[in-house]
């Protein structure tokens, strides 16, 4: 029977199958970061049990580390205590730890494929709802949460049930000034953030076929926010490129075996999916959120929508509640709103391209007096890649901050936030309420909308500058 | 784990839709490296001033919450991140049941895991459920797992669905790590024929 690549990729794991019992599913690659893995460190060490495959499991410090000189003291003391934490565990444990030194430190989904741990066919896990980012490499790669990450450390298994399969495909060109991020911010507005529940997105159609790695990470990155728990891209030659040399890529007669793995990996003809949608990539344009979940969005030269025209009334009053806490009235366009922050970073948006995009923007041009913009690269190799290419300095010469690797405000855990009532433009995933900081007032948008932004000090859609 | 066993509570109400994990427990009070103590910091911004007053209109404030193991949510709670704080913090403030329409998937496992049971019913009963606890702020319910109903003082009873093998766990207090632990031989031959990829200590 023909099979999507969500299948193969499952079908290929399963150690076990039993009537009326979750699979038990094989995880070829674990990550782990310093906030969800201290409890299931102590889990192990009170039922006197060891890592099984450190050789498949990769640390990191990136949520709770701060990204101003990391030669000065970590002042909350908190924060140090996981960062040392996260160390002393995995010292003790026998894992590989990027620290707060790591010179291959990083967000955990950024370091992942470009150390070239994550390979095509894989499954990967980590303790991290953003996982899914590892999918745009034909990985089923999936968010857990504590209790799993023991399980993983102590058995390199996952207790799961087969997921249903959602087509996501986009066919067109994207405009100039439209990007990956407003596809995957245009199907969670039209899907609702829990529009992919219990399923696994493939991301497929010309439009996905034609973006960068880098790119399909971007989209594979959301798929949380759309409900999804994965989601995914067919790998390709743009794949294969990409993966070609990294550090822990296979090599010589190794790779030759693995590439004709991965080729048998896309969806078969004829395979059929659970649920379908089609989005036509031509009629997009730049989007950016309005409200407190990434569901919320709309066409940068739209207007907020009224709770009024919303049937479901928990719907209508999650709209209402949503723009009472953003400070936004009905029927009002967002362009031209004026923000005090503009993030450009996380997980989503804080690769190369994503900084070289921001940086075509703002090159030769100042950001508004009014604003504060920090632009936070996703690793120290992304952070030198930008040194090795003069970004730095264009940001600083325009008026930005440039920051040390992590996940900064992308979560606000680290000391970087808004204060409450601030807008900020955001190229992060999440606009929740208190997501950048208590009271802080979110946006979400693409690093090209975020630099336009920061140049005019206004919500400001990038069509207008370039 | 302890069995889940069948129990009675008031009912308190939260109708809000997406109700996401940063909600539940915001991510400041995430660097914390202990699983206890979580209680407090339950929806922290909706229950307390900036000064740490509690805000006398937040459901959770109310004395009709005290001792109540029940929280009547809205569509797709949980959403959001993974962190498995968010049932801490739900099971240590006391409640056993979150009953909503749909759960968000990792939000969902999490709680099963940690005996929070997360409770589906359909909208009519759901808009049902929400009218008669707004009509009588002292409302009980009674949650069944053995037999998989939900019955409500007012004469109300739905039938709710769950998988068999997270009933089990549940009622049985199963330790789900045990359990795989104990599939080493089928996990050493699924190894054993494994074809190698990455080495992370090379
Ligand atoms: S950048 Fe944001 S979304 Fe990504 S892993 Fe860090 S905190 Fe999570």
């Amino acid at each position: 029977m023909p099979k999507t690549i969500i299948e193969k990729v499952w079908d290929a794991h399963v150690v076990r199958e039993q009537e009326g019992a979750p699979s038990i599913l094989y995880i070829d690659l674990h990550l782990v970061h310093e906030v969800t893995s201290p409890q299931a460190f102590q889990g192990l060490r009170k039922r006197g049990l060891r890592v099984r495959r450190p050789d498949l499991t990769f640390a990191t410090a990136d949520h709770s580390i701060p990204t101003h000189d990391r030669s000065l003291p970590i002042v909350d003391p908190i924060a140090r205590k996981q960062l040392e934490q996260l160390e002393a565990n995995c010292r003790e444990f026998g894992v590989p730890c990027e620290g707060i030194h790591g010179k291959r430190q990083g967000i955990v989904h950024v370091i992942g494929p470009e150390l070239g741990l994550t390979q095509p066919g894989m499954t990967v896990v980590c303790g991290d709802s953003h996982t899914a980012t590892h999918g745009a490499f034909g990985a089923l790669a999936f968010g857990i949460g504590t209790s799993e990450v023991e399980m993983v450390l102590a058995t390199q298994c996952l207790l799961q049930r087969r997921s249903q399969t959602y087509q996501v495909q986009v066919d067109g060109v994207l405009k100039p000034g439209v990007t990956a991020k407003d596809i995957i911010l245009a199907l969670i507005a039209r899907i609702g953030v829990g529009g992919g529940t219990g399923c696994v997105f493939e991301y497929c159609g010309s439009a996905i076929r034609s973006l960068s790695m880098e790119e399909r990470m971007t989209v594979c990155n959301m798929s949380i926010e759309g409900g999804a728990r994965a989601g995914l891209v067919a790998p390709d030659d743009t794949t294969y490129q990409y993966l070609a040399g990294r550090p822990y890529a296979p090599r010589g007669a190794a790779w030759d075996a693995a590439l004709a793995r991965w080729r048998q990996l896309p969806t078969d003809e004829g395979a059929t999916y659970d649920k379908r949608i089609h989005i036509d990539a031509n009629t997009l344009t730049p989007m950016i959120t309005f409200g407190t979940n990434p569901g919320m969005g709309m066409p940068i030269d739209g207007v907020v929508p009224s709770p009024e025209t919303r049937s479901d009334p928990q719907e209508r009053e999650s709209l209402a509640k949503a723009l009472r806490y953003m400070g936004l009235e009905p029927g009002k366009p967002l362009a031209g709103k004026p923000v005090q922050v503009v993030f450009i970073g996380s997980c989503t948006n804080s690769r190369i391209s994503d900084l070289r995009a921001a940086a075509a923007i703002l090159r030769g041009r100042k950001v508004s007096p009014s604003v504060r913009v920090l632009v936070v690269p996703g690793s120290q190799a992304v952070k030198q890649q930008a040194e090795a290419e003069g970004l730095p300095r264009i940001f600083r010469e325009a008026g930005c901050e440039w920051r040390e690797p992590g996940c900064s405000m992308c979560i606000a855990m680290n000391g970087d936030q808004l204060q409450p009532g601030e807008y900020s433009v955001s190229t992060s995933n999440r606009n929740f309420e208190g997501r950048q900081g208590k009271g802080g007032r979110t946006l979400l948008a693409s690093p090209l909308t975020a630099a336009a932004t920061a140049i005019t000090g206004v919500v400001t859609d990038v069509r207008t500058l370039l | 784990m302890k069995p889940f066993t069948k129990f009675s509570s008031r009912i308190v109400p939260l109708p809000i839709a997406n109700v996401d994990t940063d909600q539940i427990i915001p991510a400041r009070f995430l660097k914390t490296t202990s699983k206890e103590g979580l209680d407090q910091q339950l929806f922290y911004d909706w229950r307390y001033e900036a000064d740490g007053t509690p805000k006398p209109d937040f459901i959770l404030n109310q004395p009709r919450a005290r001792g109540a193991a029940i929280l009547l949510a809205g569509d797709n709670f949980g959403c959001g991140s993974s962190r498995e704080h968010a049932p801490w913090a739900l099971t240590q403030f006391g409640f056993r049941a979150v009953i909503s329409t749909s759960f968000a998937d990792i939000f969902k496992q999490n709680s099963l895991k940690n005996s929070l049971l997360p409770l589906v019913v359909p909208a009519e009963a759901h808009a049902m459920l929400l009218q008669a606890v707004e009509g009588d702020p002292d409302l009980e319910a009674t949650v069944d797992l053995e037999s998989q109903t939900l019955s409500v003082a007012s004469g109300l009873r739905i039938q709710f669905p769950i998988d068999r093998f997270a009933k089990m766990c549940l009622l049985e207090g199963v330790d789900q790590l045990g359990y795989v632990l104990k599939q080493e031989e089928a996990i050493a031959a699924f190894e054993q024929k494994r074809s190698v990829s990455i080495n992370t200590l090379a």
